[in-house]
């Protein structure tokens, strides 16, 4: 009997709460405020994303505050902690909508994450923007979900056209780190591109994502004596990597992607004279990026890294839009935002019908003497 | 045909490093029948000391080696004495069990006081590329081989020409007739957890300037194969785990260049598990009757 009572009990809590929460989100809407969430890991292992992209849409925001903000009205940013985890991805995106009545959401930053919420911000039809989810599906099937960095495909193409036309190679060989996502997707992107350039692919080797041996995968690289290399992977893996290639007297260059940023600081010697895909250098001549770098170190004091940059340009075109739109009502943001063309640090942003960036810009840096060089802008056609 | 000897010298690389983590292993199961777990740690700390004397103190590489070497081999006894020492006479899985605990326990404290971030090892060798007979070795795996080869002998010659050594096969013969003979049985013990530390302290350091990362798990793979190695090579007899080290090394690399790098940790494990089905004393051990 005690039981059910307590039961009761409980349930009627839950029920109030409910009410409670719902009369929260209609008070919410009523402000001068445009509320706008963001949902990224700013704790946990994969912080250093999340805080990045956060830190760049807040100077983003601060800046379109203090320049007037949107049609007379100020952007608050709230930015809540995924973790790096789907389920409190998900419960932070309840709280955005229920709770603060966010008018629309710039994130997830992590694929996992934003995957996770994607169901549900379909169903309510928010304005949703990630400055830094890589994965395709992303964005399929999701008229409202729009990203602002480029896909894996489409940066690994870039880097195939990069080694054909400007370093004119004619051969090249794969690196690939097996069971991870990141790195088969780029290399498959780069193999197919770099064949329809009319290039060879001599040989494609492999390593486990736990291997710290690559002697053996090397020594055969070697024999094959590519002119370059293909290795898309994070910087602790391809710093050792680099190292043995220098000690076994590999002479190839070494091509990478946007997981390599960051290899100069432990690795400058291993990696010198090699390059990869970046979403933006910090030695750019473009004033825009220059700028953006300044603002940026005088807030934070110290360099944006290029997940600072993309949050920084993802709070930027969700302004524009809301801009656009001249309201605050979902449908008409999301159509404002399909027809977006803005300059930004990271290239001009424009959205194809998928909600992907269409023909972005993609930068190529050289590491040079422990230094990240700007080399060239690569635009896939 | 130039390609294959370039594996096998890769190969003899990896296997003299698992080698001389195995010999650590073998020793300590020979003389108290307890496998070692927190020996890939040993080896840990043994990457990090270096890293810190190479980094901090900018010793030079013999300095580095003999103190690090030492510090390990006192780290070693400290951890026989404080943790399996009381165990002495326990059922042998409560000291495994300890073992294990141990070895998490060290795991944590690197990573609390080292954090997670790999650090990474400074070039300790010159560094230059030595061609045989149209063969490229670079002079840090010629170094690596020689000094490994080098200790294991000298390590051999311990145990089979001194006092010391002689005590040390004693009592992993029979511990009790060892003390009726006037063996100190402790310090042979304590001993033996020194040289076995001391070595694996070596097969860190030059496991980290190979691979050139350090961080708190690094111990684990490299310990988890140089065990295998041990049961390979029959566990308890030294030049069993440095058969076995080689033969470790040289299935994995020549796997990774022939058949398939996914496959290679599988075939390695695969042996374990054939090993102790078909001849679990290993290809030096003897089979040994129990007399009741």
């Amino acid at each position: 009997m005690k039981k059910r009572v307590v039961s009761v009990l409980l349930a009627a809590i839950f029920i109030a709460s409910i009410f409670t929460f719902a009369g929260c989100s209609s008070s919410g809407s009523k402000s001068d405020v445009i509320k706008i969430g963001f949902i990224g890991p700013t704790t946990g292992d994969a912080a250093i994303y999340g805080t990045s992209a956060r830190d760049g849409a807040m100077l983003a925001v601060g800046e379109i505050n203090s320049a007037g903000g949107v049609d007379g009205k100020q952007l608050e940013l709230i930015a809540y902690d995924s973790k790096g985890d789907q389920t409190e991805a998900i419960n932070a995106y309840n709280r955005l909508r229920d709770q603060d009545g966010v008018v629309a959401v710039i994130g997830g930053t992590l694929s996992g994450e934003t995957l996770a919420m994607k169901d549900i911000m379909v169903q309510d039809k928010m304005p949703v923007l990630s400055p830094t989810a890589t994965a395709v599906d992303v964005t399929v099937d999701a008229p409202n979900i729009f990203r602002v960095c480029f896909l894996d495909s489409y940066q690994g193409a870039a880097a195939a056209n990069f080694s054909a036309d400007t370093l004119g190679a004619k051969t090249a060989a794969l690196l690939i780190g097996t069971g991870n996502p990141y790195s088969e997707g780029v290399s498959a992107a780069y193999q197919s591109a770099f064949v329809a350039k009319g290039g060879t692919i001599v040989g494609s080797e492999s390593y486990g994502t736990t291997d710290k041996d690559f002697s053996a995968q090397l020594t055969k690289i070697k024999e094959m004596n590519p002119d370059v290399v293909f290795v898309p992977d994070y910087v602790q893996t391809v710093g050792p990597i680099m190292q043995k290639a220098k000690e076994l007297g590999i002479t190839s260059t070494f091509i990478g992607a946007d997981g390599w940023d960051g290899v100069q600081v432990d690795y400058a010697d291993a990696a010198q004279g090699n390059y990869f895909t970046n979403h933006y250098a910090a030695d750019s001549p473009s004033a825009t990026v220059q700028n953006f770098i300044k603002a940026y170190n005088t807030k934070y004091t110290k360099v944006p890294n290029s997940f600072s940059a993309l949050g920084y340009d993802a709070a930027y075109v969700m302004a524009e839009a809301i801009k656009t739109a001249g309201s605050t009502e979902s449908a008409a943001i999301i159509t404002a935002l399909s027809a977006t063309d803005y300059p930004g640090v990271t290239g001009n942003l424009k959205f194809d019908a998928q909600g992907d960036p269409k023909d972005k810009e993609v930068t190529i840096i050289k590491i040079d003497g422990g230094q990240l060089k700007f080399v060239t802008t690569v635009v896939n056609k | 045909m130039n390609l294959f000897l370039q594996q096998v010298i890769n190969g003899l690389n990896v296997g003299s490093i698992y080698a001389l983590i195995a010999i650590g292993y073998t020793m300590v199961y020979g003389i108290i029948k307890l496998i070692n777990f927190a020996h890939g740690e040993i080896m840990m700390f043994g990457a990090y000391f270096a890293f810190i004397a190479a980094t901090s103190f900018q010793m030079p590489v013999w300095a580095i080696l003999v103190l690090v070497m030492t510090i390990m081999a006192i780290i070693g006894v400290v951890i026989e004495f404080v943790a399996y020492r009381p165990l002495r006479n326990a059922p042998r899985l409560s000291a495994l069990i300890t073992a294990i605990g141990v070895s998490l326990f060290l795991q944590n404290l690197a990573l609390l006081i080292f954090k997670p971030e790999p650090k990474i090892m400074p070039k300790l060798f010159p560094e230059m590329t030595v061609s045989i007979g149209g063969i490229d070795i670079s002079s840090t795996t010629l170094i690596t081989i020689g000094l490994s080869l080098v200790f294991m002998v000298l390590l051999d010659l311990y145990i089979r020409k001194t006092k010391q050594g002689r005590a040390m096969r004693a009592v992993s013969e029979d511990k009790d007739a060892a003390i009726l003979m006037g063996v100190n049985v402790n310090r042979t013990i304590s001993l033996t957890f020194a040289l076995g530390s001391a070595l694996g302290a070596l097969g860190g350091i030059l496991y980290s300037v190979a691979y050139i990362q350090i961080y708190p798990t690094m111990g684990v793979m490299p310990g988890l194969k140089a065990f295998i190695a041990a049961v390979l090579g029959g566990i308890g007899i030294v030049p069993g785990a440095m058969l076995g080290g080689f033969i470790i090394g040289m299935v994995e690399t020549l796997t990774k260049a022939y058949l398939s790098t996914t496959w290679a940790d599988a075939i390695v494990f695969g042996i374990l598990i054939i090993v102790l089905l078909f001849k679990p004393t290993g290809i030096l051990g003897k089979n040994t009757r129990e007399k009741v």
